[in-house]
């Protein structure tokens, strides 16, 4: 099963070895050849790459690509005013620019924490306005791939000192902290991300005083985050388990304190560990940002629905609409799930 | 980690989680309290008492009839049993199809290889609901009129009405199913057999590909975890590659596999919630359109994390009575 050995010699014999191989290889590539034939001729041959509803509509089997070209800016922004659209666009490009370099471990350093209230002070500035002759542009505006990176970002930055008190607190000595974490934990794990989000949208606006509304993307937050971090306790949590305790017997008995162990020994070692699954998290909850749509936010999912619904020329043409937004999350989440793998490999080499 | 061990310490740890539980509750009473003022002053009601009301809307689909003058209980009741009609086969085709898939990313055939890869590279990294939005969008689209169904396979009919399959039905006065029905085609689309509704074919054909992705790599990695010298050895007594997957590798690696995998089912299984958004009217849709309809946010909302709670309470407590099965004996 598992000696596939690498290399075209090995891939021939894997091939071409048995009759049976033979067999499963012509018959596999039959399967590609007719796939990839249509594939191509739908997407490539007989598509319209120009922003052309009149050819859209005239060819028969062929993708229209024409509507990406056509709407690529209100798929990637939403309804944020159209003249302003630079402002969104440098806003994500420094999230993703310090979220690479952060994903660089030499620069885990102490600097990085400022650094990245800087890139999300300047997210806010630009994307609100409102000052330095910026025109303000209200959050109900906002929409596309900076709502989709923003949420994934400030939500898991928020979640994280959250998700590490409760896993700190599910270990916990005192059994009424021990019990009210894990019942926290066990809670929100076992319900949809959905309700979450119905709660934060329907009650919140309840518990703020009267006449004054929440924004609605500060109740999504707000729900995402308690959600996420309930996920994040439980693998920390796995993580403080797999330092041995002797590590903390010793520290101890040279002096250190009850909290200084936790903060100087354990916990940098517990979350070495779980780098990478807590970047797997990461994806999960980018991909999971794709339901606020379902309670009136307009990031990528929702953007495209309001770029394509309300446009009677362009919504033959979902589909194509579609597989761009899907192709922009597959590029996201593939590099960050290439980028645990690589990252895991390292961390093991290093230590 | 422990509290402190002095007599001073001891009492200092149980007045601080006197307090916090206090603090906790004080917070609970208050959030309800504040609520249900707010909702007061606006003059909505709130309780569950509307649950003994007619509905007022009707499900178009599902095992149990529920039409708008039965009350609002049998609405969720129905909701209910359309989240199980969907989840329950889309658990099952994804276990089949994910160990499939799992075990082909393992084959010793490069081209199959390739192909479960890059299935498994798809499917994961693009969101389930926009899986789900792209699906219900083909279904409806695409797909030619009932009266034009594709022959897909033998009695298997597709068109923009639904999916119609071959179905047991029992014969005459009877109660155990006897026989299949067969779809037929006639002028007007396609009739007999089970003629499944657009919106549930897209949620359990959605859930069904998204989860087999991640199912095949639990199942990749428990195979993995096999010892290489267990295939060794039933190379050495003369099993074929056929027993040795069947005696050897899976029920050792069924025991890496059945955590995970009850994780997923897990997954799925609230994943279903989002069937609200292609129109299939399991729970979550339901409670949306009462909250529509009358406003009890709170009591709807509620009700949705109570059941999905005791559902998932379910899945992982019988995964966990299957789950000490293949476990090694002796061990925990």
């Amino acid at each position: 099963m598992r000696n596939a050995a690498q290399g075209p010699i090995a891939w021939r014999s894997e091939l071409w070895g048995s009759p049976l191989r033979a067999l499963a290889t012509v018959l596999l590539l039959a399967l590609l050849g007719w796939g990839g034939f249509h594939v191509v001729e739908w997407g490539i041959v007989h598509a319209v790459f120009r922003p052309d509803a009149e050819a859209c509509r005239a060819v028969q089997h062929g993708a229209c690509w024409g509507v990406v070209a056509e709407k690529w800016r209100p798929m990637l922004f939403g309804r944020f005013t159209y003249e302003e659209q630079w402002r969104p666009a440098i806003a994500v490009v420094v999230l993703s620019a310090v979220t690479v370099l952060s994903a660089w471990p030499r620069s885990w350093r102490w600097w990085l924490a400022p650094l990245w209230l800087v890139a999300l002070l300047l997210f806010v500035l630009l994307m609100r306005g409102g000052v330095l002759g910026l025109s303000g542009v209200p959050t109900s505006r906002w929409g596309g791939l900076p709502l989709t990176i923003g949420l994934a970002v400030v939500g898991l930055a928020l979640a994280f000192p959250l998700a590490l008190l409760l896993a700190l607190g599910r270990r916990s000595g005192w059994p009424v902290v021990r019990t009210l974490s894990a019942s926290y934990i066990e809670l929100v794990r076992g319900v949809p991300l959905i309700s979450v989000l119905f709660m934060a949208s329907f009650l919140l606006p309840l518990l703020w005083p009267a006449g004054w509304q929440p924004d609605v993307l500060v109740r999504v937050l707000a729900g995402l985050t308690l959600f996420v971090a309930a996920y994040l306790a439980e693998i920390i949590r796995g993580g403080l388990q797999a330092v041995p305790r002797g590590q903390t017997e010793v520290a101890m008995a040279l002096g250190f304190g009850r909290w200084p162990v936790q903060r100087d020994i354990v916990l940098p070692q517990a979350l070495r560990l779980v780098v990478p699954a807590l970047t797997n998290s990461v994806v999960g909850t980018l991909k999971d940002t794709s339901l606020v749509t379902v309670v009136g936010l307009f990031e990528l999912t929702g953007a495209l629905g309001l770029a394509l619904g309300g446009d009677p020329t362009w919504r033959p043409f979902y589909l194509e609409g579609y597989l761009f937004i899907a192709a922009v999350y597959w590029v996201l989440c593939f590099g960050l799930s290439r980028y645990s793998v690589w990252l895991e490999k390292r961390l093991s080499a290093a230590s | 980690m422990k509290g402190g061990t002095s007599r001073r310490g001891v009492w200092l740890a149980w007045a601080v989680q006197a307090a916090l539980v206090l603090a906790v509750a004080a917070g609970a009473v208050w959030v309800v309290h504040h609520a249900l003022e707010v909702l007061r002053a606006r003059g909505v009601r709130s309780g569950f008492d509307f649950l003994t009301e007619p509905a007022g809307f009707s499900i178009s689909e599902g095992w149990l009839h529920f039409d708008a003058s039965q009350p609002f209980w049998r609405a969720f009741l129905a909701g209910l049993i359309n989240t199980v009609r969907a989840a329950v086969p889309a658990a099952i085709f994804s276990v089949v199809l994910g160990t499939l898939i799992g075990i082909g990313r393992l084959a010793p055939h490069v081209l199959l290889r390739g192909i479960c890869t890059a299935y498994v590279e798809l499917l994961r990294n693009v969101p389930l609901l926009v899986q789900l939005l792209m699906l219900a969008f083909a279904m409806a689209n695409l797909l030619p009129d009932p009266t034009e169904p594709v022959h897909l396979l033998p009695g298997v009919w597709l068109s923009k009405g639904g999916l119609s399959v071959p179905w047991p039905v029992a014969a005459e006065g009877g109660w155990w199913p006897t026989h299949f029905e067969w779809p037929e085609r006639g002028d007007f689309g396609v009739s007999g057999g089970a003629a499944l509704s657009p919106e549930y074919v897209t949620i359990v054909a959605g859930l069904t590909f998204y989860s087999a992705a991640f199912v095949a790599e639990i199942v990749r990695a428990g195979i993995l975890s096999v010892p290489q010298g267990q295939v060794l050895a039933g190379q050495a007594l003369g099993l074929s590659s056929g027993q040795q997957l069947r005696i050897v590798i899976l029920p050792q690696a069924l025991r890496v596999i059945v955590p995970s995998l009850t994780n997923q089912l897990l997954s799925l299984t609230k994943n279903s919630s989002l069937a609200v958004a292609v129109g299939y009217p399991e729970l979550v849709s339901v409670a949306n359109t009462t909250i529509g309809s009358n406003g009890r946010a709170f009591e709807c909302i509620a009700i949705i994390m109570a059941v999905y709670l005791l559902l998932s309470l379910l899945i992982s407590f019988g995964m966990n009575r299957y789950n000490a099965r293949v476990a090694l004996r002796g061990w925990r």
